[in-house]
């Protein structure tokens, strides 16, 4: 059987008065398939998320959720379900009471609280009230409040803000297995780590359009130079060495990586190049101990959208933002 | 592995789904019960609804310090049902507004402030349905508190001074059963001017979102209507406010019963609830619930919503002038004459039975009245506390004609309190010396009402 898109968007608009929140997305989500949005704040991922949720129809463009054609607001099919804003709960309710509430709101005779609640580690505090949860504990409850009603496609607006460790490592497994279970999930996210962790795509948005969508790894080769931390047997032979590459250019002295390892060095490059130092290092027989990125791809990308040339360590992602769709090339990145 | 992962199904779940069907208005109904039942704030008041009247009224009723400024307050030491109309005033004054305020005020502008509008929009489906659950919970549990309101009181007082007959706004003596039945219906007849403002409170909740203002609107709309009855205003423009059915379940109480002003006013309240809530479920489903800046309806949508009810005033003022026969205040010196020379022939005839004199018909007694307004120069119409009249009456088994003078204080909702003046043997003083000993003179003071409807008459 052909397996299609759990979400479809093509040339999505959507204005607030004046100001165009979204201009122009073009998207798909595959299922099975846990997908990040990436952007700054007013990027339009919340926006977006709202679309998929049916909280509202984009001003053009066309959507498809689960197959479905989306033309008018909460017209969407069974199956998708999730958060914009922050999980919805009643500070006056238990924890339980919320889903029970939930569950019969949908008429539902076996809603599986418990489960639910066991699944995001949430069982102890079950009969405490909502309102004295940290904002990790909502974060967890609306996931599960979420879960009960089995979703195909599952749409979560920052759903790791406020997360311990352990809270990050029971959502991390729920999507997991959700993803594993054949649906899909599109999350929101400024910790990219989660989302490096998570997505098998990511689609990065600035004023309202899609400057990548893609696999993480494609982006990193289209990332372009970044920052490497290199630690080796012998620092000051990687560092002539790297210092004659050409490809390859030796930053200076970070003050915390020296005081971590002095042994380390800062180094900037695309992947190939770093590639190339590293044969040339173990031609020369210095062991390579470590080698790995400053900031992620995903983040290089990010703050090249957002951040200063001091923040980005890199030469940028492939892209700038503020480029239409119009732009997109097939790769998924906007030239 | 959870219930949610064994439940997740194969590639039959590529094919296009149906489109979820909204959630079922009773089960919204019920999860907007449980929401509100479980705020603390509401619990508290219910609780306040239901006990507090009672015991204030059993406190009262037995206090040598009656609140005699409130209608039916001077007789709450002699039967137990004037306690329930006392509360009954004072919660039309500033209680009933400031529940619908807490209910419906609230409704939909916590959904804003607990930022949950777009999990309940997903979770229901249907604007539609959320706010008919949301109308008829919030009026579910405004019509429970009127109820504790109601019920507390009638039991507080009973229990305290039992269930005696009950003196009217007209003097006539209602017998527990029909005293029962009057102070039912009264707080039936409030329910409606309740509706009203539970209607203007969800629509101050829609259009307001989290803005205080949204809480405040019943309340608001409150004080601005009691000043309104405070003004000299045409009896026609009092009736056509939302606020006259608070007032006007008075007419209960005399004999006949003021019908015409109740009806008025209780159809006035159903339309403006209708209206009210109309303009806010309109407001509600043009709401786009995904715009970030949001934050309650714009000044633009505030006026041309508040518009319709300006309008539905003026076109309730004129519907009313068509059909009555009534102008001006409505208080004019027949009316009051008439009013005044009735009510004094039946506590006249309570008086007598309290002196343990024999009974005299009021055909016998043949009761007058004269009233003046300040004097030569002053109209003999309108409200005030300048109206002074002589009350004359035929003495059985006299040739001579009795007179007790009063100085009468009429506030333009028809209402007046008659003081006497003397004679001190039968109006003059507040106590009667009876067999049985000292017991309050039913004629040195009482309330007494004026029908409004009727036609009023120049000079």
């Amino acid at each position: 059987m052909q397996i299609g898109p759990a979400v479809r968007a093509r040339g999505i608009v959507k204005s607030f008065g004046a100001v165009i929140a979204l201009d122009g997305v073009d998207i798909d989500i595959a299922e099975g398939h846990v997908h990040g949005l990436v952007g700054p704040n007013g990027a339009g991922k919340t926006t977006l998320l709202g679309l998929l949720l049916g909280l509202a129809v984009a001003d053009s463009g066309t959507l498809e959720v689960l197959g479905r054609p989306v033309r008018r607001a909460l017209a969407l099919p069974d199956g998708v379900a999730g958060f914009v804003d922050g999980p919805g709960l009643y500070p006056s309710l238990t924890a339980r009471q919320n889903l029970v509430a939930l569950a019969s709101l949908r008429g539902d005779r076996k809603p599986g609280i418990d489960d639910a609640l066991d699944t995001v580690g949430l069982t102890d505090v079950a009969d405490d009230r909502v309102r004295g949860f940290s904002l990790g504990m909502r974060q967890r409850l609306g996931l599960a409040a979420a879960l009960l009603s089995r979703p195909r496609l599952l749409v979560l607006d920052e759903p790791a803000n406020g997360l311990d460790a352990a809270g990050t490592r029971h959502v991390h497994r729920v999507l997991g297995r959700l993803a594993a279970g054949g649906a899909s999930v599109v999350m929101s996210s400024h910790r990219m780590d989660d989302l490096t962790a998570l997505c098998t795509e990511v689609s990065l948005l600035a004023s309202g359009r899609v400057v990548f969508s893609g696999p993480v790894s494609k982006l990193a080769a289209e990332t372009g130079a970044i920052d490497y931390r290199l630690r080796t047997s012998d620092g000051a032979a990687a560092r002539r060495l790297a210092e004659s590459t050409p490809t390859v250019r030796v930053l200076p002295d970070d003050d915390l990586l020296q005081r971590q390892d002095a042994q380390a060095l800062l180094v900037r490059g695309s992947v190939a190049s770093l590639d190339d130092l590293v044969a040339r290092l173990v031609g020369l027989g210095v062991a390579v101990r470590e080698l790995c990125p400053v900031v992620s791809p995903l983040e290089a990308a990010y703050l090249a959208l957002t951040g200063t040339e001091e923040d980005r360590g890199g030469d940028g992602p492939p892209s700038s933002p503020g480029q239409g769709s119009d732009d997109r090339t097939d790769d998924g990145i906007n030239r | 592995m959870t219930a949610q992962t064994d439940a997740l199904p194969g590639e039959a779940a590529t094919l296009p789904r149906p489109d979820a069907a909204p959630a079922p208005l009773w089960r919204g109904y019920r999860f907007e019960l449980v929401k509100l039942l479980s705020q603390w704030r509401l619990r508290v008041v219910a609780l306040v609804c239901w006990l507090g009247p009672g015991l204030v009224v059993a406190v009262i009723s037995t206090a040598t310090t009656l609140p005699t400024d409130t209608v039916f307050g001077r007789w709450m030491g002699q039967t137990g049902w004037a306690g329930s109309l006392v509360v009954l005033s004072f919660a039309c004054a500033w209680v009933l507004p400031l529940l619908t305020s807490l209910v419906a005020g609230d409704v939909f502008a916590a959904e804003d402030r607990q930022g949950t509008w777009r999990h309940l929009l997903v979770a229901v489906r249907s604007p539609r349905r959320i706010f008919l659950a949301k109308a008829l919970a919030s009026l579910t549990v405004v019509l429970a508190l009127v109820v504790g309101l109601a019920v507390s009181s009638v039991v507080g007082g009973l229990a305290a001074v039992g269930g005696r007959p009950l003196v009217g706004l007209d003097g006539q003596v209602l017998s527990p059963g029909h005293a029962a039945m009057s102070v039912m219906l009264a707080w039936a007849v409030v329910l409606a001017p309740t509706l009203a403002f539970s209607a203007v409170g969800l629509l101050g909740s829609v259009m307001f979102g989290r803005s205080p203002m949204g809480l405040l609107t019943p309340v608001a709309l409150a004080f601005v209507l009691a000043l309104a009855q405070l003004l000299p205003l045409p009896v026609l423009l009092r009736i056509a406010l939302p606020s006259w059915s608070f007032l006007a379940w008075r007419g209960l109480f005399t004999e006949p019963a003021q019908i015409g002003p109740i009806v008025a006013g209780v159809v006035v309240d159903l339309v403006w609830a209708l209206l009210a809530a109309v303009l806010a479920y309109a407001v509600f489903v043009r709401r786009d619930f995904t715009d970030p800046a949001y934050d309650g309806a714009g000044p633009r949508t505030v006026l041309s919503t508040l518009a319709p009810l300006a309008v539905l005033v003026a076109v309730s003022v004129a519907v009313l002038a068509a059909v009555t026969p009534t102008s001006g205040s409505g208080i004019d010196r027949p009316k009051l004459e008439r009013s005044l020379a009735t009510a004094y022939g039946h506590l006249y005839r309570l008086q007598t039975r309290e002196l343990a004199r024999p009974d005299v018909p009021e055909a016998q007694l043949n009761v007058g009245a004269s009233c003046d307004k300040g004097g030569d120069l002053v109209e003999d119409a309108g409200p005030g506390n300048d109206w002074r009249c002589v009350v004359t009456w035929h003495i059985p088994g006299a040739t001579a004609v009795g007179s007790a003078v009063y100085q009468l204080d009429a506030t333009p909702d028809g209402r007046y309190v008659a003081d006497g003046d003397g004679p001190q043997s039968v109006n003059g003083f507040f106590q009667v010396r009876t067999p049985t000993g000292d017991v309050p003179n039913p004629l040195w003071q009482f309330d007494g009402s004026v029908d409004l409807f009727t036609a009023t008459t120049k000079g």
